[in-house]
């Protein structure tokens, strides 16, 4: 017996939009076995982390919050992708454009106004965007591999913000704790209501809609496509490799920079050694999810919210690993990855000996 | 091993009546695509067999069938009266069948004796296989390098490595796949003359071939295949390649029609002491080029594959920029360093020789596929889209609607996935959205490569209208009768230079032949060998 | 032991985590297939190895466990890329991801436990030859496998019949298919190979270098290991030249510290991921050098027709 792959005529649009979904199922049915290994009750570990973060508005709040900064950098990391440029260096990004963000409260903190809080988003993007002009100049200049530039930068970002918040830029009246001042004010971003909702979901859910408009009715978005499909037809429609992969880094890294301060200034309120439970790496996880499509990023970073709602959720009922979020994370991807060979090609068992292979 | 192998063991068969291989009623199904349908085929030791048939007909998948690459959905392969199944490559060559393959089977990086090692039994020492190698190529006048690296090496020598990889396993049968495609047509002769000797010695050849004269002049029998049927089994030598073509297309094959080019205009291209270095040590060098084509008139620059070609094209398209700026001028205006839309803003359009991938993207449908050359110039004149600007899919599905309907491209749907498409509708595709635009200038790179009789009657017929009603038309081909049908002039590339021009009238395939083999030098052509490995 | 002997010592345990993983790698890419799962079989290998380890009490099999661990992940791997011809940058990126997220849910029972680790080879006599003697005739049993391994692959790439078919389908899979070479099975195997040793080079983590367990102990590892294959232009002696380098740079920043060198120790501890950087653009600019030896369909998917 042998699987063997069939290709089809057409790309099909039922397992486009079906793809997802069945890897979805897949990591469920996968994840309640896990947990029935680890000898918890499957049905109730299950319900506790993808449907219990959904009942109460405390959990609603906090999968929002979660949310923005994944769809943000999943935007970018989708457009990005999509052009077969691979930026997986969006942690460090993201760590960079909260550094250079913060510039503003821990220099200019009396400068209260909301000018103050546009150029700390400003300058976040920027952060986020010079960190990752690392490896598309050494990209374009020299040809070296982005993924394993944008990936080393990451561990250099994440060392370069232990060094500031533990030196530098610590707070003289922090008791010595490892954290820069806490930010007030404009410096800080607007919540709804009192709860812990921010702006930033906004800024996210636009980023995306104009990113879609950008993709699917624009020449921009036809140059990314193509570059992406077939690297050759786009030199002949005379698009150039090179500024795709400047577009590519600039835009992904802007993006997660801009998540970096929104999630200092929204959700955390001041640097300190650990601001991101590795967003950066799930947005990936999200843009592929989301099909590569802005749209479909938006619900893929509201799952994923959920998965790490739902992962502390088990922690603390349970008594698990606060691991399973990230376990769950990994089985999605690579589910999500098996599926999507049913977009192309139908499945065959073959019976026997299929002769060469 | 000697020649005397072979002739002992060849007549072994019992009785010259029956066949060496017979294939039974066998069939070939992809998914609901039935490649081959009940195929019979006989093949007689000391004979030579052509199966002929349009691209499409099922020749490569009936051959590969044989060769132990695929297994048949039904039927039978009987190998000197005995049903068996071949299971892979490695049995068929235990049997003695050999293939040389039309896309070389062949790896670059690797030498000679590797090359031919990998297809060869594993206990072999490579000193013995290589001696082997030197003895048996000079025995059959095929001289080779063992030590060589195959990516230094021309293409008529890389088709020598796989003969003399296949003379090695003392073949009973001998498939070759369209082999003179790539061969001058003085190499042809010398493969002809080894073929020759090979059937004297008692060996079987199945030879795939769509060239009609060199069929007649070598084959003892030929059977035809179209829509994947056996359509008919004759002596090629009571033929005519007229008969021979109308048993393979079906109906008879709508001859091109062209009139003497009366006056040709003005420079339109030219090029002057172009230079290009390969960027890749796989790449070659285009040296002091220098041509001149004129409105009205269609030059041609024949050469054998890999002598240059897709460089030509992608300095002439500007997908490749040059370093000076005269060096390349489009309707007068030096444009070297220029980038693909501005030249095609000077009204110069490009189609390159690979369809999909290149010219096309598989995975876009056909209305996404017009923009891609289109949307920096509208109707050959102004910019249609830049920048951020939206797209406006109506018009693109119009340009589509009528690229479709002028140059017949048929497809599933009006807007079906480019890689839907049968090879030869795409090139009509890709060659009418270009044509469409009415070109002052066309660069397209082996416009019927690959395709049925049909649609390249088609296209070389829009190739010529479009050159009569006053563009400068530039084709690259391998196809020397595609080239006589079509140019005013000819020149030749070889090893990256460009011979003169000369008027098509005037020249012989001789002639072309000898111009393709000038360069043939034994000094490598890749830069690799001068960085050393 | 003079000071000296120490340093490079541990130059020599700084680096064979990363021959190991990267000596695998390079076999998986000779063959055609691009693994960036490195990181998270080698975490698995570290994990499996370090629990087995304890719970049988036998470091031995806390290796065998490891090496089983890491083909076992990069069997996924291989299901996806080959058989069901995934994008192989993306899956590699899950395998490390599940690998990274698997082993913390697997160690979270042995984290702050004591290790076992694996015992020193001693050869009597001459492990006390001065200079020499610790350096080449006392290290862990690793080491020396990594060395083995290293010859071995290099022999085996250039001298056998199974190294010029590795090559061969690394370089033109069509071809290869076209000979009846079974591309898929053989690039399963490599993977498997590679699995293997990344498994082992995890094992070398948790049992020797620090024998305990600790999360995302690879630290990058396995990412460093990627760019040394890079940086070997596909040839195995120059790897093993460039994985103690890397080790003297790790190690370097290590004394740094411990020396209270004025130097931030975060910027000391970036060192490697810097030398990497550097290590790749130096590499780059000479293109000529690797090109030969780079695989021509590095990361492309086979699907045979039938």
């Amino acid at each position: 017996m042998q699987l063997i792959l069939e290709k089809r005529a057409q790309a099909s649009r039922l397992m486009h939009f079906a793809s997802p979904v069945l890897a979805i199922g897949l990591t469920v049915i996968l994840g309640g076995l896990i947990f029935a290994a680890m000898g918890q009750p499957p049905l109730k570990a299950l319900y506790l982390y993808f449907i219990d973060p959904l009942t109460n508005l405390w959990s609603i709040e906090e999968v929002l919050v979660k949310a923005a900064p994944l769809v943000l950098i999943g935007v970018g990391l989708s457009v990005t992708f999509r052009a077969n440029v691979w930026n997986i260096g969006a942690e460090g990004q993201l760590t960079a454009g909260a550094l250079l963000g913060s510039i503003i409260p821990i220099f200019f903190a009396s400068w209260q106004s909301p000018l103050a809080l546009l150029v700390m988003l400003i300058l976040g993007m920027i952060g986020g965007a010079l960190l990752a002009a690392i490896p598309a100049f050494l990209k374009v200049r020299f040809g070296v591999n982005e993924i394993l530039t944008s990936l080393m930068l990451v561990y250099i970002a994440h060392l370069l913000l232990d060094w500031l918040v533990r030196g530098p830029w610590k707070d003289p009246h922090g008791y010595n704790f490892p954290k820069s001042v806490s930010f007030e004010g404009w410096q800080l971003i607007p919540t709804f209501g009192d709860g812990r909702v921010h702006l930033g979901l906004v800024i996210a859910l636009l980023i995306a809609l104009l990113l879609y408009w950008v993709m699917t009715r624009t020449i921009k978005g036809f140059e990314v496509r193509v570059i992406g499909a077939a690297p050759r037809a786009g030199a002949f429609a005379g698009f150039s490799q090179s500024r795709m992969v400047w577009f590519c880094f600039l835009l992904s890294g802007g993006l997660a920079g801009l998540a970096g301060i929104i999630e200092v200034a929204g959700t955390i309120g001041q640097l300190q050694p650990n601001i991101s439970p590795s967003y950066g790496f799930t947005a990936i996880i999200v843009a592929f999810l989301g099909r590569l499509n802005p749209i479909g990023v938006i619900f893929a970073g509201l799952l994923l919210a959920v998965s790490y709602i739902g992962g502390e959720g088990v922690q603390i009922e349970l008594g698990v690993s606060d691991k399973t979020a990230q376990v769950f994370q990994g089985m999605l991807l690579f589910f999500i990855l098996m599926c999507d060979t049913l977009i192309h090609y139908r499945l065959r068992l073959l019976k026997g000996n299929g002769g060469a292979q | 091993m000697s020649s005397s192998t072979l002739t002992e063991a060849a007549p072994s068969s019992k009785g010259s009546a029956q066949a060496l291989l017979a294939v039974k009623s066998v069939s070939k199904k992809f998914g609901d695509f039935v490649a081959n349908d009940a195929i019979d085929l006989s093949l007689e030791a000391g004979k030579i067999h052509a199966l002929l048939g349009e691209n499409g007909a099922g020749k490569s998948t009936l051959v590969k069938m044989i060769y132990g690459a695929l297994q048949p959905t039904s039927g039978q392969i009987i190998w000197q009266g005995e049903a068996l199944c071949i299971d892979n490559p490695a049995a068929a060559r235990e049997l003695g069948i050999g293939m040389v393959f039309q896309h070389f089977s062949l790896f670059e990086a690797l030498t000679v004796t590797e090359n031919i090692s990998l297809a060869l039994p594993p206990h072999l020492r490579t000193s013995d296989l290589e001696e082997r190698i030197a003895s048996l190529s000079q025995d059959y006048g095929l001289p080779l390098n063992p030590q060589a690296l195959v990516v230094d090496l021309s293409v008529g020598e890389r088709q020598r490595i796989e003969i003399v990889r296949c003379l090695l396993q003392e073949p009973r049968l001998l498939i070759m796949d369209e082999p003179t495609a790539v061969l001058t047509p003085q190499e042809a002769e010398a493969l002809f003359a080894t073929l020759n000797r090979l059937t004297t010695e008692g060996c079987a050849v199945l030879y795939i071939s769509h060239r009609l004269e060199e069929v007649k002049q070598l084959c003892h029998d030929a059977t035809i295949l179209r829509h994947g049927k056996v359509v008919a089994q004759l002596d090629p030598q009571l033929e005519t390649a007229a008969t021979l073509a109308q048993h393979m297309v079906g109906t008879s094959v709508h001859e091109v029609s062209r009139q003497e080019c009366e006056q040709s205009g003005e420079v339109a291209l030219q090029l002057s002491n172009l230079k290009q270095m390969a960027d890749t040590p796989f790449g070659v060098h285009l040296l002091d080029i220098n041509l001149q084509v004129r409105s009205g008139e269609i030059m041609a620059i024949a050469g054998v594959a890999g002598n240059g070609q897709g460089e030509l094209f992608s300095v002439l398209s500007g997908e490749v920029i040059n370093d000076v700026a005269g060096a390349i001028s489009i309707q007068g205006e030096a444009c070297g360093q220029m980038g693909i839309n501005a030249r095609r803003q000077l009204h110069a359009a490009f189609v390159p020789e690979e369809r999909n991938g290149h010219g096309a993207v598989a995975d876009f449908s056909l209305t996404e596929n017009i923009l891609l050359s289109r949307h920096a110039v509208a109707d050959g004149q102004q910019p249609l889209h830049k920048g951020w600007a939206g797209i406006d899919r109506a018009e693109l599905a119009s340009v589509n609607q009528s690229v479709a309907k002028k140059y017949d491209v048929r497809s599933a749907s009006i807007d079906a996935e480019a890689g839907s498409l049968s090879g030869g509708n795409l090139q009509k595709f890709v060659v009418g959205r270009e044509l469409e635009r009415q070109p002052k200038v066309l660069v397209i790179n082996q416009p019927t490569w690959g395709v049925d009789a049909g649609a390249a009657a088609l296209i070389r017929q829009a190739l010529i209208d479009l050159s009569r009603q006053g563009s400068a038309i530039l084709v690259i081909s391998q196809d020397l009768d595609e080239i006589f049908e079509l140019a005013d002039r000819i020149a030749v590339i070889s090893r990256g230079h460009l011979s003169a021009s000369h008027f098509a009238s005037e020249m012989t395939r001789e002639d072309i032949g000898l111009l393709m083999s000038k360069e043939e030098t034994s000094h490598p052509v890749s830069s690799l060998s001068e960085g050393g490995a | 032991m003079s000071a000296y002997e120490a340093i490079l010592l541990t130059i020599i345990t700084a680096s064979t985590p990363l021959l190991l993983a990267a000596i695998g790698e390079l076999v998986v890419e000779r063959s055609g297939v691009l693994n960036l799962g490195l990181e998270g079989m080698m975490v698995m290998g570290a994990v499996c190895g370090f629990a087995m380890a304890q719970v049988t009490g036998s470091p031995w099999l806390g290796v065998l466990m490891a090496m089983l661990a890491g083909i076992a992940m990069s069997m996924l791997f291989a299901f996806l890329t080959q058989t069901l011809v995934t994008n192989q940058v993306a899956t590699g990126l899950s395998i490390t991801l599940l690998g990274l997220g698997l082993s913390g849910l697997i160690g979270s029972g042995f984290v702050g436990m004591p290790g076992i680790k694996l015992e020193y080879i001693s050869i009597p006599v001459l492990s006390d030859l001065p200079v020499v003697g610790k350096l080449v005739f006392g290290q862990d049993p690793l080491v020396y496998i990594s060395i083995l391994l290293v010859l071995g692959v290099s022999y085996m790439l250039k001298r056998t019949r199974m190294g010029l078919i590795i090559r061969a389908v690394g370089q033109n899979h069509d071809s290869a298919h076209a000979l009846g070479y079974s591309v898929i099975k053989v690039r399963y195997a490599c993977i498997a190979f590679g699995g293997m040793t990344s498994g082992l080079a995890g094992a070398y983590l948790s049992l020797v270098y620090t024998p305990q367990w600790i999360e995302n102990m690879t630290a990058g590892r396995g990412w460093i290991a990627l760019a040394l294959v890079v940086f070997s232009t596909w040839l195995p002696g120059r790897l093993a030249a460039g994985a103690y380098l890397f080790g003297g740079v790790w190690i370097l920043g290590l004394y740094a510290q411990g020396m209270g060198v004025g130097i931030p120790s975060q910027l000391l501890s970036s060192l490697p991921y810097l030398a990497t950087i550097l290590a790749l653009i130096v590499i780059s600019t000479n293109r000529r050098l690797s090109v030969i030896n780079t695989p021509a369909s590095l990361g492309q998917g086979f699907v045979p027709d039938r």
